[in-house]
């Protein structure tokens, strides 16, 4: 945003008036956090901004409002992390508007040049506003991470035998994290058989399908053995009207099934005592 | 050049492919393994590649190559101790390195190569 | 930015080892780490087999949004591919040729450029991002 060179005048006059208006929009600010931030913290970040305003305003330092956005986009994550809205914080840079329109109601001669200050801390504001907006982004972003990780988890059914209750889609990030725990499962367990069990994974299609083997393939370069169960009657039809083969890689319709298979294939057997 | 050496224990031998290997190195153990297999008549060859970070399409040709190699003596290759990371990338990459067997660690390996006969 | 000569097996070898310290730098995962690491691999192999040898260029690179990652292009000057689309073909075999280097290195990495000139040589641009 250009700051035209009219704005000087202004930026001469609030920097005679810097403690009388830094101290009054320094107390504007904390009545804001309600002793959230110490009044001497509030201090601090005022007098940095404000000469970063300053300095913007007078046009003779180019980066200056470059710096100044930096800077309140930092405040206003930290803010955001602190979990202050971004109203509460937006106020607080509108606060200064008020502050210097207290020092110049008088001075007619700066009113041009109040309509410039004022736009640009709409600007500011708004600024404080979309960082937030990002920053809540990146959190929910993480917890999304959180959520798939916490919904990936790796049992031990039997000595030797793991299973992997899948539930919700199984797109590529997905599966990068279930090889990872699986692989990382049969390392730590030394299991030698893998069950994957699909009941929860609302559609298979070629993808999901592909997914599935790529996940067989790096468990059996582990040496595991894998049984894919939990495969519904109307999956069952999508599979095979699709084309999908599963090859050598066993099948069952059940977690019950598949554990009966496995138990088999490692040469113990279930029965009455 | 350094060389892979080769261990004989009963009817098995044993490779521990350690760190980064040279090409050269590799075809060397292609060489050695035929002459060791030939002169002892071993039944199983166990590859352990638990220190090795990375196998491209190269490494994963020359480990088929071994296990091809072994057949024609008769004798079964196990590779073991392939590392979560490079099982993922091997799948990701698309190699399935055909012709040889995988366990988990040497033991299982030979458990493996016991339970064949 | 890191420029390594690939003229022979060893300097495959030191490419990899290169791209491996930038690529833990960068913040990325061991799985993520090993991929780009094995795609520089199959790729410098290719410029040394296929290009008559090159170069490698190697620098730790950031996005628009704060992200870090490794950037690694590849140049020879050899006799190029003629058939762009046929070496970018998936194939699930243990084949031999440009076909699994290529495609294969294409799915381990997120960025990949691939320029190249039947007699005029081949270039190869990969990036790989931290999460």
């Amino acid at each position: 945003m250009d700051v035209d060179s009219t704005q000087g005048r202004m930026a001469a006059y609030m920097r005679d008036h810097q403690e009388k208006v830094v101290g009054r929009w320094s107390e504007l600010v904390a009545a804001g956090v309600r002793g959230r931030i110490s009044a001497v913290e509030v201090r601090r970040e005022i007098e940095d901004l404000y000469s970063l305003v300053i300095r913007s305003m007078s046009g003779a330092d180019e980066q200056a409002y470059g710096e100044l956005r930096a800077a309140l986009a930092e405040l206003s994550r930290s803010r955001a992390r602190n979990g202050f809205s971004p109203t509460e914080t937006a106020l607080g840079v509108f606060a200064l508007k008020d502050v210097v329109y207290e020092l110049v109601a008088d001075a007619d001669d700066l009113v041009p040049e109040f309509l410039g200050f004022s736009r640009m801390i709409d600007d500011l504001g708004l600024h404080t506003f979309e960082t937030y907006a990002a920053a809540r982004e990146e959190i929910i972003a993480g917890q999304a991470m959180t959520m798939m990780e916490l919904s990936t988890p790796v049992v031990r059914l039997w000595e030797g035998i793991i299973a992997v209750p899948l539930v919700g889609t199984l797109d590529s990030a997905r599966t990068q994290l279930v090889m990872e725990k699986l692989l990382d499962t049969l390392v730590a367990t030394g299991a030698d058989h893998a069950v994957l069990d699909i009941t929860g994974v609302p559609t298979v299609d070629t993808e999901v399908a592909q997914h599935l083997l790529k996940t067989v393939n790096a468990a059996r370069l582990l040496g595991a053995d894998c049984t894919i169960c939990g495969i519904r009657p109307q999956v069952a039809h999508t599979i095979v009207s699709l084309g999908i083969e599963f090859g050598d890689i066993a099948t069952k319709a059940t977690l019950a099934d598949a554990l009966a298979h496995a138990l088999k294939r490692a040469g113990l057997k279930v029965g009455p005592a | 050049m350094e060389r892979v050496p080769i261990v004989k224990i009963g009817q098995t031998l044993f490779v521990s492919i350690q760190i980064d290997l040279q090409d050269e190195s590799v075809l060397r153990l292609q060489e050695d393994l035929a002459d060791e297999l030939s002169k002892t008549g071993a039944h199983g060859v166990i590859i352990d590649i638990t220190a090795v970070e990375i196998v491209d399409s190269f490494i994963g040709r020359m480990l088929t190559m071994i296990g091809s190699i072994s057949r024609l003596f008769d004798a079964e290759t196990v590779i073991v101790g392939m590392r979560p990371a490079v099982a993922i990338t091997l799948t990701e990459l698309g190699l399935s390195l055909r012709g040889v067997r995988t366990a988990l660690n040497a033991d299982k390996g030979l458990e493996m190569l016991n339970g064949r006969t | 930015m890191d420029e390594l000569p690939i003229q022979s097996g060893d300097d495959v070898v030191r490419v990899r080892q290169r791209v491996r310290v930038l690529a833990a730098e960068s913040g990325l995962s061991l799985v993520d780490q090993t991929k780009v690491v094995t795609a520089a691999s199959e790729l410098a192999r290719n410029a040394l087999v296929h290009g008559g040898g090159g170069l490698a260029r190697v620098e730790v690179v950031r996005s628009g949004n704060g992200k870090s990652g490794v950037k690694i292009g590849f140049s020879d000057e050899g006799p190029g591919i003629p058939d762009l689309d046929l070496a970018l073909t998936d194939g699930w075999t243990t084949g031999d040729g440009m076909g699994l280097g290529l495609s294969g290195a294409r799915r381990l990495v997120d960025e990949f450029e691939l320029t190249s000139k039947v007699g005029g040589g081949t270039s190869v641009v990969v990036v790989k991002w931290s999460r």
